[in-house]
């Protein structure tokens, strides 16, 4: 039988300032899946409008692009999306067994990554907004 | 040993398929995220230019596997959370079904609009 050990309810939130890195690592994830579940359903439902034909389609992204409140909750769709792609490889790699001992290491790593390309890439995003 | 939840069983699939979706999902999500706000920008979309993508098979074909997989992995990925929070019994089977019927609409409906930009008429609705 394998070994086990009282780690305790981890998802008793309330003990927040106890976590680690990696636990904090798996509350981001959670977090950030959340969204982009809840994105998924918010952008096929936009998307949709391309039943209601050409016009309809192109004039509801192009009023919803020239919204600045848009871009910047785009912004901050991209960090999510980062965080959760580079925290995920990071996840695969801990499955596989690959850097277990450098995994806090990693975490930090995926969240600095993340910042670096979401400020890199706003320019690109808020672009035609003003 | 404190009360432990857990979506993990041994030799399940819904986890091990949990990983191939994401290992996909990593390089089509970056991929979309790329074309579409990088090679092309979010304010010059018109329904013309997704149909030109959409019209290629290919382009059709990804976009696809990429709802189907997207859906299932987002959905999954709620349900074995649901589970690590301590969701059983009649309110488990309850939230799976509820889950999979929301997954059959949006894949539906992500279908469809794939199919007016690429001109598909199979669907009778």
């Amino acid at each position: 039988m394998s070994q086990s050990y009282n780690r305790g309810l981890i998802e008793d939130f309330g003990r927040w300032r106890e976590f680690s890195a990696g636990m904090w690592a798996w509350i981001f994830h959670k977090f950030t899946g959340w969204v982009l579940v809840g994105y998924l359903f918010t952008h096929i439902a936009v998307l949709s409008t391309a039943l209601a034909g050409d016009a309809a389609y192109t004039n509801t992204i192009q009023t919803l692009e020239s919204l600045l409140l848009v871009r910047i909750l785009e912004v901050g769709l991209l960090a999510v999306a980062v965080f959760h792609i580079l925290n995920g490889m990071r996840l695969l790699m801990v499955d596989l067994g690959i850097g277990l001992e450098a995994q806090d290491k990693s975490f930090y790593a995926s969240l600095i990554l993340t910042g670096a390309i979401t400020v890199a890439s706003v320019p690109t995003f808020i672009a035609g907004a003003f | 040993m404190a009360e432990r939840y857990s979506s993990f069983r041994p030799g399940g699939r819904r986890w091990l398929w949990q990983r191939i979706t994401a290992a996909f999902l990593v390089v089509v999500l970056a991929f979309h995220f790329f074309l579409l706000h990088f090679i092309y920008h979010a304010d010059e979309v018109t329904f013309a230019l997704s149909s030109a993508r959409m019209e290629s098979w290919a382009y059709y074909s990804l976009m696809i596997l990429f709802l189907v997989t997207a859906t299932f992995h987002g959905v999954n990925g709620v349900y074995n959370a649901l589970i690590n929070q301590g969701l059983k019994g009649t309110k488990r089977t309850i939230i799976k079904w509820t889950l999979i019927v929301a997954s059959v609409i949006l894949i539906v409906q992500g279908v469809r609009t794939a199919n007016a930009w690429a001109g598909i008429t199979i669907l009778p609705f």
